[in-house]
This record gives structure tokens, sequence and C-alpha cells, in this order.
């Protein structure tokens, strides 16, 4: 599946939730399913601080794709972390780069991810873009 | 005086959000408008607009006749003794840093001393950082214990004779306890220490009277009790005012100004330097009369039942830990900081969100009351005389509707 692929299928996934509380009971059982993140890798340098929720994001890059480990102590934005990882973790830093990430906007994010709410996802999208351009 | 009648003064509250009747909870940051206030303001921007106490013509006449009545009105409201103790600012932020400087300036010296109370917020404590560090000295910290009551029992020992200042909020933005000021501040005069009261949150809560309290400053803000963005108060005992310079220089707060010297005005306006906030300001008197209506005995009685709903719903949840716990006749206002087992505060404060109630969550400009709790940050439901008990109730249960979301 392609890059845009992947984000129509999301676009659709959340299409199907009317209420703004069914879109956050999937999110929050996305958040529930991250895979686990070594406690050992939780350390200030892979921490992104908000003011409210705290975010640790790693990468590596493997056979010319970059991969994304994340997670979060609130439970929202890790949903939102593993909607991210699922769409840009194992592509080529050109791919992402190229990317414009607006399919969060499609699917009613972009209040959560604007950069007065002082979150740590706002700094992680842009760890992934700024991992992406480093790597092309 | 009914309930609705009051809300109905307040445009704000009528708003939907999301399609949801807004249910405002974030009183303590900013409180709504009333339509009083509003007009007061837009009447100066639009029938008396000019600069004040410059110029002979009409205009700037009725202008400056609006601001100087407000200083009388903010007087009688404080029980100041004098008109000239009422210093405009453009908040308690502003006037915080005024006393922090201005004080430090005439007062403080390497070596010294500044008390601050665990419990306040980020602007009564980095200030004091700032002027401490100009001049080595150093802050000393009042503890509260782990119910949120300051532990006033520990202050002798803490005051030193090299202490030159205690600054305590009457009310926490955070714990929402009543502090026992008036007695904070007859120990600290009886050991030569002055007092600042930051009442930002406890000047629409409480009646204040500076002179029974006997407290050497008492700084607020107006968008706190109804009036204006950008005003704001500091009220200082004149002898005080008058042994300490002016904070910033400019049009208005001189004398005369020559190349050899310059003197300074007289106060009030030694403090207010430029152009102030002239449509804004004069807010304060419609605000102020909007704080009186809603202590009738009636409308209290109301307050406290509200008050006491949530206390008991909070308390007797054991998943909540609520911090700022009156105990004995400890008395807390509608003001309601706590966390919840295994969930984080953001997700809470996304979800009540979207069910159309507005709270606030994380540290809460008190960093070092989080690290006092060992928490990252807080959720915090803030209510006003306008909030309803069909409001508090909604507010239960949407809370237990998140958390079940969430756990
Ligand atoms: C107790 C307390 N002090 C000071 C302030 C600062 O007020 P402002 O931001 O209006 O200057 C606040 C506002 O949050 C407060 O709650």
């Amino acid at each position: 599946m392609t890059l845009k692929e992947r984000q129509e299928e999301i676009i659709d996934e959340f299409s199907m939730y009317e209420e703004w509380l069914d879109k956050y009971e999937y999110l929050i059982e996305l958040g529930k399913n991250l895979e686990a993140f070594p406690q050992d890798k939780k350390t200030d340098d892979r921490l992104i601080k908000g003011c409210q929720s705290r975010v640790w994001l790693d990468y590596e890059l493997k056979d010319g794709a970059l991969y994304f480990t994340a997670d979060s102590d609130a439970i929202i934005t890790k949903g939102i972390i593993s909607l991210l990882i699922s769409v840009y973790s194992g592509r080529t830093p050109q791919e992402i780069a190229a990317d414009d990430f607006a399919f969060l906007n499609e699917i009613g994010l972009k209040e959560n991810l604007s950069p007065t709410r002082a979150n740590g996802l706002v700094s992680m999208i842009e760890t992934i873009k700024s991992a992406a351009v480093i790597n092309s | 005086m009914n309930i609705e009648y009051i809300r109905s003064q307040f445009p704000q509250l009528s708003e939907k959000v999301y399609g949801k009747q807004l249910v405002y909870l974030d009183n303590a940051a900013t409180i709504q408008r009333p339509q009083s206030v509003i007009d007061k303001w837009v009447e100066l921007s639009s029938k008396m607009n000019s600069n004040l106490h410059r110029a002979v013509h009409k205009i700037a006449a009725d202008a400056t006749e609006e601001y100087e009545t407000t200083r009388d009105a903010v007087k009688e409201f404080l029980g100041a003794k004098h008109r000239e103790e009422i210093i405009f600012t453009s908040g308690a932020t502003a006037s915080l840093n005024l006393v922090a400087h201005c004080f430090s300036e005439a007062f403080v010296h390497e070596g010294d001393e500044i008390i601050i109370a665990e419990s306040e917020h980020h602007s009564d404590i980095v200030p004091w950082q700032m002027e401490c560090e100009k001049r080595g000295a150093t802050i000393k910290v009042l503890p509260v214990d782990e119910d949120g009551l300051l532990m006033v029992d520990k202050l002798p020992e803490i005051l030193s004779e090299r202490t030159k200042i205690l600054c305590v909020a009457q009310i926490s933005n955070v714990l929402g306890i009543v502090n026992p000021v008036k007695e904070i501040v007859s120990i600290c005069h009886s050991r030569g220490c002055y007092v600042l009261v930051d009442g930002a949150q406890g000047v629409v809560h409480e009646n204040v009277n500076v002179q029974d309290l006997d407290c050497d400053f008492y700084a607020f803000s107006g968008h706190k009790m109804y009036a204006a963005p950008g005003t704001g108060v500091l009220y200082g005992k004149k002898e005080l005012l008058e042994q300490m310079p002016p904070f910033l220089g400019g049009g208005e707060m001189i004398g005369t100004v020559t190349w050899k010297k310059t003197t300074y005005a007289p106060l009030p306006q030694k403090y207010e330097a430029g152009t102030q906030n002239m449509a804004g300001t004069p807010t304060l008197k419609p605000a102020i009369e909007m704080i009186k209506l809603l202590r009738s005995e009636e409308m209290l009685k109301y307050q406290n039942d509200v008050r006491d709903y949530l206390l008991r719903e909070l308390q007797n949840d054991p998943r909540i830990r609520l911090f700022g716990v009156p105990r004995g006749t400890v008395e807390k206002i509608a003001l309601f900081s706590f966390a919840v087992e295994g969930v984080h505060h953001e997700d809470l404060a996304l979800i009540l969100d979207k069910m159309g109630i507005a709270v606030r969550s994380g540290q809460m400009c008190a960093e070092p009351l989080m690290d006092r709790f060992g928490v990252t940050g807080m959720l915090r439901a803030s209510f006003a005389p306008y909030n309803t008990m069909e409001e508090a109730e909604y507010f239960i249960k949407s809370l237990h509707r998140a958390i079940n979301m969430l756990v």
C-alpha cells in the first residue's frame, strides 16, 4: 500500500464516525494497542515535552526506510501516534519529505495538532519531517 | 435575583460549541464578561476615545473623569485608605512584577530573604527569582501540607531578621483554599516583614478589605473579575509606594524633565507611565457592581450548594485525587483540581471539550506545586457564581463517562 492509499484508508475509517466521542473511542483503542516502547528508551533526548502530554519518539533508518517508535503518557495522543506510525513507518525519507500531512485535517484532528495546543504531537510531526529531510 | 436572569447578562454563556451548549468551567483562567462591562467598553471606545489627563477638550475630560472615578470605586471596593494607593496596571502579572522590581530596588539587599508560598502562580514566583538573582538574595518556601493547606505554624521559624517580604495568594488558582491571609500578615508584621497578597482569584470570591487584612500590597487582574482584559490593579500602602522608585519611565509619571535632573509625579501617576488602558480600566466599575450583585445572600447560598455538591461527588469517588481539601473551618471555593488514577488530564480535557465542557488541564502555571504533589498536571474545573447546579451535575456525569472511556 502506498502512503497515499494508507491515508485514504484512514480517512474512510474516520468518515464512519459522526460523533466526536466515537472518534475518540477509536483513537483510545488504537492507543491501547500501540506497540510497547522500551522503558529504557524513555530518555530526555527522546522526550518531546509539551505543557500537556509528553511524547517520546525514536527512529532508525533501515534498508533505506525510516522506522518510527513512539509513546505518550496520554492515551488519545498515543492513538494519534499509532496512526502516524502506521502511515509513515517503513516509508523512504523521500516519500515522507514529499508528503503534506494534510490527511490529518481531513479526519478532523487539525485542532488537536495546532501549535497553540502546546502538546507534544506538533513537535512529533516536526521531528518526523526533519528526520525525513535529514535522511533524504 | 434569579440565576437565569444573571446568566442572560453574559452573552458568551449562551454560545454553543460543537453544536452543544457551552458549559464554561474555566472561570479561574478568565471569567465571562457581562453586557454592562461590554457596554462600558464600547461607550468609552465610541464616545470618549481620547488620551487621559493631557488635554483640555471635552472628550478627554470625560474619559479622564471615567478613569479617575474608577479609582474611587476600586478604593471603596478594596477598603483602601487613600485613592492614590490604587495603581492601574495591565493585570496581576504587571502588578506583581512592579512590586517585585520596585520593592526589591528599595528594600532587598544581598543576603536578604523572601518567602513565597509553595502554591503560588508562576507570576508570583518568577519576578522574585529574577530580582533575587540580580541582588544575591534568596527565596524560602512556605510549604503546603498534603491537603493543600498552608503550613502557617512553620512560618515563625521560616521568618528571619533578613526576611523582607512574604508573597502569598489569597486563594491559590490550583487549590481553591482560602488562605489565612490576615493571620499571616499579623505574624509577618510582628517580625518586620512585609506581605504581598496575590488577589487574582481572591478578589472575585472574598470580601476584601485591605485595611482589615493590613496587607502591604494587593494585586489582581480585571479579566478574572468580569472586567476587560488588559486591566488590573495594584494596591499598595502609601508610605511604602512613596519609598519605592518608579517602575516604567515615560509620559505622565514625571514632575519636571530636564537633561540635568528629572523629578517624578506623585502617586498614583508615578506608577502609571504612558498612555493607559482608557477604554478598559473604567469597566472595573460595572465589574465591581456585578461582584456585589452576585454576593446577595440568596446567590451565595446557591453558590455554596453547588460547591458542596461538587466537593461531595469528587471526594466520594475513589478514583479521584482532589488537591486542596478543606479541613475544619477552612473554606474552599468552587474550584476543583484533581487527578484521576491511571488517566491523563489531557485526555479528560479533550473528551470533556467535545461534550461542550471547557475545563483546564496541565500545570496551571504552578509547576512547583505540581512537583510537590508528584504529578505532571491536573484537571481543573473552576466555577463562577453564574454556573448552575444543572451544569455541575452535567459535569459530574460527563466526567464519569469520560473516565469510563479511558480506563
Ligand atoms: C493566582 C494567580 N496569580 C496571578 C495570575 C496572573 O494573572 P494574569 O495572567 O491575568 O496577569 C493568575 C492567573 O492565572 C492567578 O490565578
